[in-house]
């Protein structure tokens, strides 16, 4: 079996070797932070690129084809266009906050990036309450879009942040809950030994019908909670023109809409980590030769195989979805979902105690 | 206008929307009074596209005044230019040939189907589903390949004029429709479940922005958004003109009045049409497309007036003449105009959601309400 381990042990000893424990320490820790960084940037342009491509599918039309191959690199220069556009301020904005809000929410879709496993022995931090980070930080995000909507001046801006406010501290919940089953299926909040705790079948199916039940919970508070449609209150193009970024251009507006990729991709990593298996190869019981063959595919394809299919599938919900409006939205959570949810939560925890998962 | 603060006394939210958003196709302007979320007035703003064309039409010959009515309802612009031929026909007691009639109302029923198959599209995108929009222009597509072989435009087609039409029918005319409605049959089921069907989409429109009967006749609507509510408006049969007594084809009606019955309607709506011109396609009669006219028209001392239905609604055509050249005096009778004054009666206690459903739902065209 593959392992990046191999590679970042060497590296490991190579600089400890080499230089003193704190500036190896240090030395690590900037190269970490770089490579997250170009994985951060890297992701944005693969999803906004992936993006317009599946919808061009599903609208019957080409897509982005002059830029690079098949107009690979059209966001690379959207990138460039906007980073040479006038940021622009209006008049009567509060500019402290009109200024940091792109920034909070950028650095809160970052920070998210930490505790995911990317593959075998590759996770730039693998705390014990991985779970509870996640969870932590992606309300982070919430206040980025209260800013901005509060700051920018503008009543189309704040109607789509109050809304968005509303949504996602409901939908927390619902995401929060189904998360839980997978703690208690598993029994930890670390992201590594839950991964392993998935090494003879996912959740997804060792859990029986509750953990399908909070899959399906949790891609649905997930689409929400990142603002996506059928969820797009906070954007809704067609009813507020452009929701809390309506004031917003050029670099400030891109790094709102990276920070939404990378949430985007974050639920959906921790969706595939928690019921899919993360980077764990499919296995079927006893089905040896299978197994075997499965592992030989590298650690990271499976995690980001599965990562990538549920962005498709969220991307597949966004553009074949009409828009709830938001007291249906707000009724889903509070009278479907969030019961549902709970329920679901105690069968979970039955099955648990009384071990009937596989 | 609007205050400087942009609130009431009582704290509501006053926001404009348009005359540039997406929600109003075009250059509508509403200031709508908010309370939270649910919108409490709505006050249309009109004359961001003015272009006085009435006024325009007084110096213009009988025959001319005819294009600048292309430019009004730009969705059905053959219906528009079908009912003012037939005013001034009216006017010089002109018998149309059979051909040219049964030409007419191929076109008529080609551009119903063109603009409700665009609605569709505006419709759903009004809702936030973005893809229903371009399989709509898909088929649109063919049908203004149809209109730009026989009449050499694609939008604003002058086809109709005094006595018959201008040209005659493309060769391809009748391969090329027959193509296009078995497309669109084969297609229509996917529109259903890609948008009619889907739960979502239900529960946006189900119950929403209702019309009652009595409110739909006072505020004057007509069109699917009156038949939606029960009003039995279709001119085509309830003052056939041009042969549509001879054809079979049923008033799509509904008596729900919401949001998603004006939808059904027009849905409803495409189908017949697309009987009607299988029914007229293999009949076209041999013989002249135009009758015979002096080339320069002068209709007698009077007023005369003709309505017809349009893909939003009735729309009329009022000539007082002198004598002369030129008209005296025309007015237009625009579907668009009364249905947009049925907007705020219909909205008052929605969402703001519902606001854009609901003008999706009307099929407002602007330059339709602002000539």
């Amino acid at each position: 079996m593959w392992s990046f381990s191999k590679l970042t042990d060497l590296i490991h000893a190579w600089l400890y070797e080499t230089f003193s424990p704190a500036w190896a320490l240090a030395l690590e820790m900037v190269m970490v932070g770089v490579a997250a960084i170009g994985l951060f940037a890297m992701l944005g342009l693969v999803l906004v690129i992936m993006e317009r491509k599946v919808s061009a599918y599903m609208q019957i039309r080409l897509g982005p084809n002059r830029v690079g191959p098949k107009g690979m690199l059209q966001s690379l220069a959207d990138t460039l266009k906007l980073l040479v556009k006038e940021g622009m301020t209006p008049n009567g904005v509060d500019r402290v906050l009109f200024n940091l809000a792109p920034l909070v929410a950028m650095i809160a879709a970052m920070l998210l990036l930490a505790p995911i496993a990317f593959a075998k022995d590759f996770q730039i931090w693998d705390l014990n309450i991985g779970v509870l980070y996640i969870t932590a930080i992606s309300s982070l995000n919430v206040i980025a879009i209260l800013m901005a909507g509060w700051s920018s001046n503008n009543k189309y801006s704040l109607l789509g942040a109050m809304r968005s406010g509303a949504q996602i501290v409901s939908y927390e919940l619902s995401a929060g809950l189904s998360i839980l089953t997978i703690v208690v299926l598993s029994g930890s909040l670390q992201i590594s030994d839950i991964v392993t705790s998935q090494s003879n079948g996912w959740w997804i199916f060792k859990g029986h019908i509750p953990a399908i039940i909070a899959f399906v919970i949790f891609l649905i508070a997930a689409t929400a909670e990142t603002n996506r449609a059928p969820f797009d209150m906070a954007e809704a193009e067609s009813e507020l023109t452009g929701g809390f970024h309506t004031e917003y251009s050029g670099m400030k507006f891109a790094l709102f809409f990276l920070a939404e990729y990378i949430n985007v991709f974050v639920v959906c990593a921790v969706g595939a980590t928690l019921f899919l298996g993360g980077w764990m190869p499919l296995h079927i019981g006893s089905l040896d030769w299978f197994n075997h063959a499965m592992d030989y595919i590298p650690s990271s394809i499976w995690f980001f195989g599965k990562t990538f299919f549920l962005i498709f599938v969220m991307m597949w919900f966004r553009w074949t979805f009409p828009r709830l409006r938001i007291d249906q939205l707000l009724t889903l959570e509070w009278k479907y979902l969030l019961p549902i949810g709970m329920v679901n939560i105690l069968l979970v925890t039955v099955i648990a105690i009384l071990k009937w998962h596989f | 206008m609007v205050e400087e603060i942009g609130t009431t006394d009582e704290g509501d939210l006053i926001i404009n929307i348009g005359p540039q958003h997406p929600a109003t196709h075009g250059v509508l302007h509403l200031v709508i009074t908010l309370n939270g979320e649910t919108v409490r007035k709505v006050e249309p703003h009109l004359g961001y596209i003015h272009r006085s064309i009435e006024k325009m039409c007084e110096s213009l010959s009988y025959r001319q005044f005819i294009y600048s009515t292309s430019r009004m309802d730009y969705l059905s612009s053959h219906i528009n230019n079908h009912c003012c031929a037939m005013t001034v026909e009216k006017g010089l007691q002109l018998e149309v040939p059979e051909r040219a009639a049964v030409i007419r109302i191929l076109m008529d029923e080609l551009t119903r189907i063109a603009s409700h198959v665009l609605w569709w599209g505006a419709m759903a995108m009004d809702i936030g589903a973005f893809t229903p929009f371009f399989h709509a222009f898909r088929e649109r597509e063919m049908i203004n390949d149809i209109m730009e072989e026989t009449c050499g435009a694609r939008l604003t087609m002058n086809y109709m004029v005094p006595g018959g039409v201008q040209f005659d029918l493309h060769p391809n005319f009748h391969r090329r429709v027959k193509a296009f409605v078995k497309q669109l049959r084969n297609k229509l089921p996917e529109y259903d479940e890609l948008v009619t069907h889907n739960a979502i989409f239900k529960s946006r429109t189900k119950g929403v922005g209702i019309l009652s009967k009595e409110d739909a006749i006072s505020y004057g609507c007509s069109g699917p958004t009156a038949r939606a509510s029960g009003v039995d408006c279709d001119i085509r049969k309830t003052y056939p003109y041009e042969g549509y007594e001879k054809l079979q084809f049923e008033q799509a009606m509904s008596t729900d009045g919401d949001t998603y019955s004006r939808y059904l309607v027009r849905m409803v709506e495409m189908r017949q049409s697309l009987s009607i011109i299988e029914q007229l396609i293999d009949n076209i009669p041999e013989g002249d497309f135009q009758a015979k006219t002096k080339a320069v028209l002068k209709l007698p001392k009077g007023e005369f007036y003709s309505r017809v239905e349009t893909a939003r609604g009735e729309f009329g055509v009022y000539i007082v003449s002198e004598g002369g050249t030129t008209p005296y005096r025309i007015k237009f009778r625009s579907p668009g105009f009364s249905n947009l004054s049925a907007l705020d009666h219909t909205v008052r206690g929605q969402k703001i959601g519902d606001l854009v459903a609901i003008m999706g739902s009307f099929d407002l065209v602007i330059p339709d309400i602002d000539r």
